[in-house]
């Protein structure tokens, strides 16, 4: 995966999680929590989800990672290098 | 007969939500009850197939958002909707309501199947491996949850739980209710019973390995109390929320009033874990209208709890028999027949179709008893069609469940 195919498997995970968000113009270096209403169960989903959907582990210590969606694209790169788009 | 209480201690019900499979308000519902239409209709479900249910499809998104429906269960937003349409009907200024004056208290007879369910559902996909079990499980199955999401929608911080009492539930939690507001835990309740049960397959494949699912190759003819061809329950969703006040609260602020909740009864029969035992079903009505000061021929309409299946409709009609033989005035109906078994809801919504005959003077009917059972004898249960009465004063409203759980509740006109 590419980090634009990155980019839009967060924003399709959002739309699940925050169904009611308007995701157009969310900004990818600003915190998640400051542009979306996200409490911590909300970040436990993103990390679900990843999971299910693309086999993703993310361990506990790196949870701090997803608070944007530039960091959470720069995080998952590596581990969706092998990941098809 | 004049109600011996002080006006403080004298409880009345201001307000009515609900969603029944054939009415999302008390108009839509009891305009079906009159007119005989069911809310029945041909239903599948995950492993179990094709079956019957009573569905509703009142507007999720009335009261809550989308992340809200999603995170939370369909009980609680069966809830959320039930007690916010019961808080405007009250007509009570609820912006300037002490919220932490105000008691949630909800009937359920399961909850956290439907969620249990859908979880072990998901990891089936992923081998089994916990990793993938939701953390939304533990919030979504907690008894408590469908009391505290409203709590939450509403912004309540009074107390907030669920009373788990099988197919009783809806009374019981009418009852809390009343006796939280008469113990002064809160100044307004907000009570009754709801149901998500068609959204697990369990309940269906349990009722019918015991011989207790309703099958009709016409969804709508498929629950018939009391008919001789009768073969089982119709499982059905809903809710039925009330909002209590004490009469003087109500009178002081002008509140249009259904009715007082003159009397009640919970006992347990003690014997069984699926049948039914009609003397106790009967000492429990006696032990209501003693409460009410009341005697068996002063109740104008009792709506019985009779839920489709051979024997324990046979046992009600004993029960019944038993208090009310050789009394002609008091007619007796079912809802069922229209709206299947809304479980947990089942004794709120029972009582709450009926309360407009205060008002109307109808004894509603109870529908598909075609060929009434000889077993079921019960001579003043308006069959098929609605009978106008002189007046209503007096309602009694039964709802039995499962372990031998027996509840009553009789509602007057005021």
């Amino acid at each position: 995966m590419t980090a634009a195919d990155i980019q839009k498997a967060i924003l399709d995970i959002l739309s699940d999680i925050a169904p009611d968000e308007d995701l157009s113009d969310l900004k990818a270096d600003v915190p998640f929590r400051d542009q979306l209403e996200l409490d911590s169960m909300d970040f436990l989903d993103i990390v679900m989800e990843l999971r299910k959907r693309y086999r993703i582990q993310i361990p506990e210590e790196d949870y701090p990672e997803l608070a944007s969606m530039n960091s959470t694209v720069e995080y998952l790169e590596p581990l969706m290098k092998n990941v098809a788009g | 007969m004049v109600s011996q209480r002080p006006d403080h201690e004298r409880i009345v019900i201001t307000g009515l939500g609900l969603s029944a499979p054939n009415g999302n308000s008390l108009a839509e519902f009891r305009r079906s009850l009159l007119e005989g239409r069911s809310g029945v209709v041909a239903y599948e479900t995950r492993y179990f197939g094709k079956t019957v249910a009573g569905v509703c499809d009142f507007d999720e998104l009335k009261y809550q958002r989308r992340k809200e429906v999603r995170r939370g269960t369909r009980a609680g937003s069966v809830g959320i909707y039930c007690a916010n349409e019961a808080v405007a009907d009250s007509g009570i200024d609820w912006e300037n309501v002490e919220k932490s004056s105000v008691g949630i208290y909800v009937g359920v007879t399961e909850h956290g199947n439907v969620e249990t369910e859908n979880e072990i559902y998901q990891i089936k996909g992923y081998d089994y491996d916990t990793q993938y079990w939701s953390h939304h499980h533990n919030p979504r199955t907690v008894a408590n949850n469908p009391a505290g999401e409203i709590s939450m929608n509403l912004g309540i911080t009074g107390p907030h739980y669920t009373l788990g009492a099988a197919c009783a539930a809806g009374n019981a939690g009418l009852i809390q209710g009343v006796q939280m507001l008469r113990l002064r835990e809160c100044n307004l309740a907000l009570c009754g019973g709801v149901s998500e049960s068609i959204h697990t397959f369990g309940i269906f494949a349990s009722f019918h390995s015991q011989g207790a699912l309703a099958r009709h190759d016409d969804p709508t003819k498929a629950s018939r109390p009391f008919d001789l061809d009768r073969n089982g329950i119709v499982v059905s969703e809903g809710g039925c929320m009330a909002v209590l006040e004490r009469l003087s609260d109500a009178q002081t602020r002008g509140a249009k009033i259904y009715g007082e909740i003159v009397g009640y009864a919970m006992n347990s029969d003690a014997t069984d874990f699926v049948m039914p035992d009609p003397d106790r079903q009967a000492q429990c009505i006696r032990l209501a209208l003693k409460r009410a000061e009341l005697n068996p021929e002063d109740v104008d309409i009792v709506s019985t709890h009779a839920t489709g299946t051979t024997t324990g409709d046979a046992q009600e009609s004993q029960a019944l028999r038993q208090v009310w033989d050789g009394n002609g005035r008091t007619l007796l109906n079912n809802t069922k027949g229209f709206i299947g078994h809304a479980m947990g809801a089942a004794g709120a919504l029972e009582l709450a179709g009926n309360l407009p005959a205060f008002d109307d003077g109808v004894c509603h009917a109870t529908i598909n008893l075609d060929r009434p059972d000889p077993d079921c004898e019960l001579p003043a249960l308006v069959a098929n069609q609605p009978r106008e009465m002189r007046r209503v004063d007096i309602i009694l409203n039964n709802s039995f469940g499962m372990l031998g759980i027996n509840s009553v509740v009789i509602v007057k006109r005021i």
